[in-house]
């Protein structure tokens, strides 16, 4: 059926289609956009014939370029490492001590430690370095095998009490279960421990007496001071600061079981010119000595 | 069926619904050359905003030696926008940003005032299209001789010649359009030679391909089909119009009815009504996007004025005031017709609106452009661990601080923080430690990231303490400060 094709108010033409007396008005589009549409279509099919596009049964259709994200991270990664390589190899020539003085070589330091460190260190340790019970802080200026940037170096490179000849050795041994000291001396020791970092111990104990128990059994590695002695990894206790824990009960325990917290050997999982940024990274921190 | 239906139609309207076109074929356009006060406008403007384009690169600006010599200079690498005496960091883009709204405000003031003076003189599309427009004309000749030469159909080798002759002018202007726009982001004399030496940049080469492309073939084929059917801008203005702006109209109130010169003094002669539009049609054969003015407003004029040129010619010739065509609206010709005085009001609450707004952002941005410091600091404290106890009772703080130097050369600053009296500062790599302050040098327009250890020598009793850090340029005694926090056990 023929229908009136002119809307009387605009005189422009309608496409017929009419719905309760509205008509559509029927303004053409340029032709040009239809081409562009034809054009859509031959990009599309190229597109698909080009690159990855049909998910398949197992698969995908792979495309004729062989383009893949994957490569493109591999390319970019590459990009980085050549990029990074200069400063690296800059930083594997300069001696440990001179790194944190040229500025350019320490921001790149600090930057490639704090990544290096979060793959590696931060499960122990925590992503800033702030350790919890049994694994140090390493921010503070309280070291067990010293803060210097070689003690670092020493202590990352070969661990602590595994199963590498050169790392570090040193026990806090049980005194209480091989029966070193009985039970009655182990909280008169732990109370004077206590007292060692002006700390007032609960409860009566003769201090004295821990004192002469301390210089017997303690003073050894711990000093006659208590202020500890970074060759053998034994802490100060002076500080009021714990590995452990400093109240009189986890002292006891301590004193009664022994302590002796592992560190990996480090050597063969990272070069020793990641070591050797993780060194300054971590003596950065706020610790280093 | 509806009773609209049976309305009488107003022209003559297709056979049946299958032959209504859904598509339109284009419309050929062969806008014939004026004279006129608006083309001089018109040209005027063209060779100097092409001027500008073309050549600003080349402008020379010595800032020293540590920066280029480029007046206008985007350095992508560098991440550093140079504009004269303007240099902007990348965290300085909001400056991009007050531009663009005091070009949006000035689109709404101009459209407010005289409709689309953007679209009709200053848009690139109709700048560059008015180009190729008098290129052609130049080379294939004026309206009536282009359109016998489409209608012959004859292909001869002088037509062949021609065409030839245009595509390649058309194509050298499109050429230089890209290869202007690159030398804004590298020393343009420098590129220059790279370029011709085929050692430039791939990138450059692409951007050169890419605008030689979009510059042919918008100025060169889409032209008017950019303004009909691209651009959101006409849709915008319409919308923003109103009945006191002035707009490119003919005032029908003194073109109507519309017959030729003679019969209208024969009317005027027995005094009867005679309108001065003779409809010779001049004002649609120069319009450049082939719309006819005397139907009124419309999306199609970009109100380019050519008509206005092309009508008070032939008013000229035929003796009649000019004017026919010009700068005015609806309403007056409305009051014409009633016999009131038209009125031109451009001061009204819009405008007072918009250019104040203008005035505003305006003011705002060279306030902070001109209060803008040279140096700067920021401070991020460490997350993890917000605080270390230390052996002796001490409670230190890190904070990576970032200061900023964006003066052309290189500056030492003293870093303090205050808030904390007995608080030491450490800076990681500095020989210097544990003191009040720490003195360091920043390379000339860089920045320079430190770690900061600060230190107080006991526990405080509030478990965050407001701290500032201020950086002093130690030869001008310039400032600069951010504030952060100290944190602590606490009392407890
Ligand atoms: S309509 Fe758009 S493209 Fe055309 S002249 Fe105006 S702003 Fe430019
Ligand atoms: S009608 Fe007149 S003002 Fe409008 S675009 Fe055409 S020539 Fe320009």
């Amino acid at each position: 059926m023929a229908v009136e094709k002119l809307d009387s108010v605009t005189g422009t033409a309608t496409t017929g289609h009419e719905w309760d007396g509205i008509r559509e008005l029927n303004t053409p589009l340029p032709r040009w956009w239809l081409w562009l549409f034809y054009m859509c279509i031959v990009w599309g099919i190229g597109y698909v014939i080009a690159y990855p596009a049909w998910p398949m049964v197992s698969s995908y259709t792979k495309g004729v370029l062989g383009y893949a994200s994957r490569d493109q991270i591999e390319v970019d990664l590459a990009a980085l490492r050549n990029q990074r390589s200069g400063l690296v190899s800059q930083i594997e020539a300069t001696p440990l001590a001179d790194i944190e003085k040229n500025p350019q070589l320490l921001t790149a330091t600090l930057q490639i430690g704090k990544q290096a460190f979060g793959t590696n260190c931060s499960p122990c340790h925590g992503t800033g370095g702030a350790g919890s019970v049994g694994f140090p802080n390493l921010n503070d200026d309280q070291w067990l095998w010293g803060g210097t940037l070689d003690q670092i170096q020493q202590t990352i490179t070969h661990g602590i009490r595994n199963e590498s000849p050169d790392s570090r050795q040193g026990n806090m041994l049980a005194f209480g279960k091989d029966g070193t000291l009985s039970k009655t001396d182990i909280p008169i020791v732990a109370a004077y421990v206590v007292s060692l970092s002006g700390r007032k111990p609960e409860g009566a104990h003769d201090l004295a007496k821990g004192k002469q128990i301390f210089a017997e059994n303690c003073a050894v590695c711990h000093g006659d001071d208590g202020k500890g002695n970074p060759e053998l990894g034994a802490p100060n206790l002076t500080s009021g600061l714990y590995l452990y824990g400093g109240d009189q009960k986890t002292i006891e325990e301590t004193i009664t079981n022994g302590r002796g917290g592992v560190m990996p050997v480090w050597t063969g999982r990272l070069d020793p010119t990641t070591i050797k940024i993780l060194t300054v990274y971590v003596h950065s921190l706020g610790g280093g000595k | 069926m509806s009773t609209a239906e049976s309305a009488e139609p107003k022209a003559v309207s297709p056979a049946s619904v299958d032959d209504a076109p859904l598509y339109e074929a284009r419309k050929d356009i062969f806008p014939q050359a004026v004279r006129g006060r608006f083309r001089t406008i018109k040209w005027t403007i063209l060779i100097v905003t092409l001027g500008i384009y073309y050549f600003l690169p080349f402008v020379r600006w010595d800032r020293g030696v540590h920066a280029p010599d480029q007046a206008v200079l985007i350095d992508l690498p560098g991440r550093r926008f140079y504009f004269f005496f303007i240099e902007l960091w990348p965290q300085e883009l909001y400056y991009v940003t007050g531009l663009l709204v005091l070009a949006a405000l000035a689109l709404f003031l101009t459209n407010a005032v005289a409709g689309r003076m953007w679209c009709g003189y200053l848009c690139p599309q109709t700048v560059w299209t008015d180009l190729f427009y008098a290129v052609e004309r130049l080379v294939e000749g004026d309206r009536r001789e282009q359109m016998r030469k489409a209608a012959s159909g004859e292909w001869n080798l002088e037509r062949v010649a021609e065409k030839i002759l245009k595509h390649s002018l058309w194509l050298m202007i499109a050429w230089w359009t890209g290869g202007a726009w690159v030398l804004y982001f590298a020393d343009a004399p420098t590129l220059v030679y790279d370029l011709l030496t085929f050692n430039g940049p791939f990138v450059a080469y692409v951007w050169i391909g890419i605008l030689t492309v979009t510059t042919y073939s918008l100025a060169g084929f889409m032209r008017e089909q950019v303004c009909l059917y691209m651009c959101p801008w006409p849709r915008i203005q319409a919308a923003l119009t109103d009945e006191h702006a002035l707009n490119v109209t003919y005032r029908y109130d003194r073109g109507e009815p519309r017959m030729s010169a003679k019969k209208a003094d024969a009317a005027r002669a027995r005094a009867e009504p005679a309108g001065d539009c003779v409809d010779c049609f001049q004002c649609v054969n120069v319009c450049p996007t082939g719309v006819d003015i005397r139907d009124g407003s419309q999306l199609g004029c970009i109100q380019c004025g050519l008509c206005i040129d092309a009508c008070d010619n032939v008013m000229a010739k035929i003796g009649r005031p000019s004017g026919l065509i010009g700068y005015d609206t609806d309403e007056n010709v409305k009051r014409r017709i009633a016999r009131e005085e038209p009125v031109v009001r451009i001061i009204r609450p819009r405008t007072v609106l918009y250019a104040g707004l203008i005035v505003g952002v305006g003011a705002l941005m060279t306030a902070t452009l001109a209060t803008r410091t040279t140096l700067g600091v920021s401070a991020l404290h460490d997350r993890n661990p917000v605080f270390v106890k230390l052996a002796d009772g001490g409670v230190r703080n890190a904070y990576t601080v970032r200061l900023t130097n964006k003066a052309l050369e290189a500056r030492p600053f003293r870093l303090e923080v205050l808030g904390l009296p007995d608080a030491t500062l450490d800076v990681v790599g500095e020989p210097h430690r544990a003191e009040q302050s720490a003195v360091l040098e920043v390379e000339s327009d860089q920045t320079r990231e430190l770690r900061v250890l600060v230190t107080n020598p006991r526990a405080l009793d509030n478990p965050s303490t407001p701290v500032r850090f201020r950086l002093t340029d130690i030869t001008t005694g310039v400032t600069a400060q951010t504030g952060d926090f100290f944190k602590g056990p606490g009392s407890n």
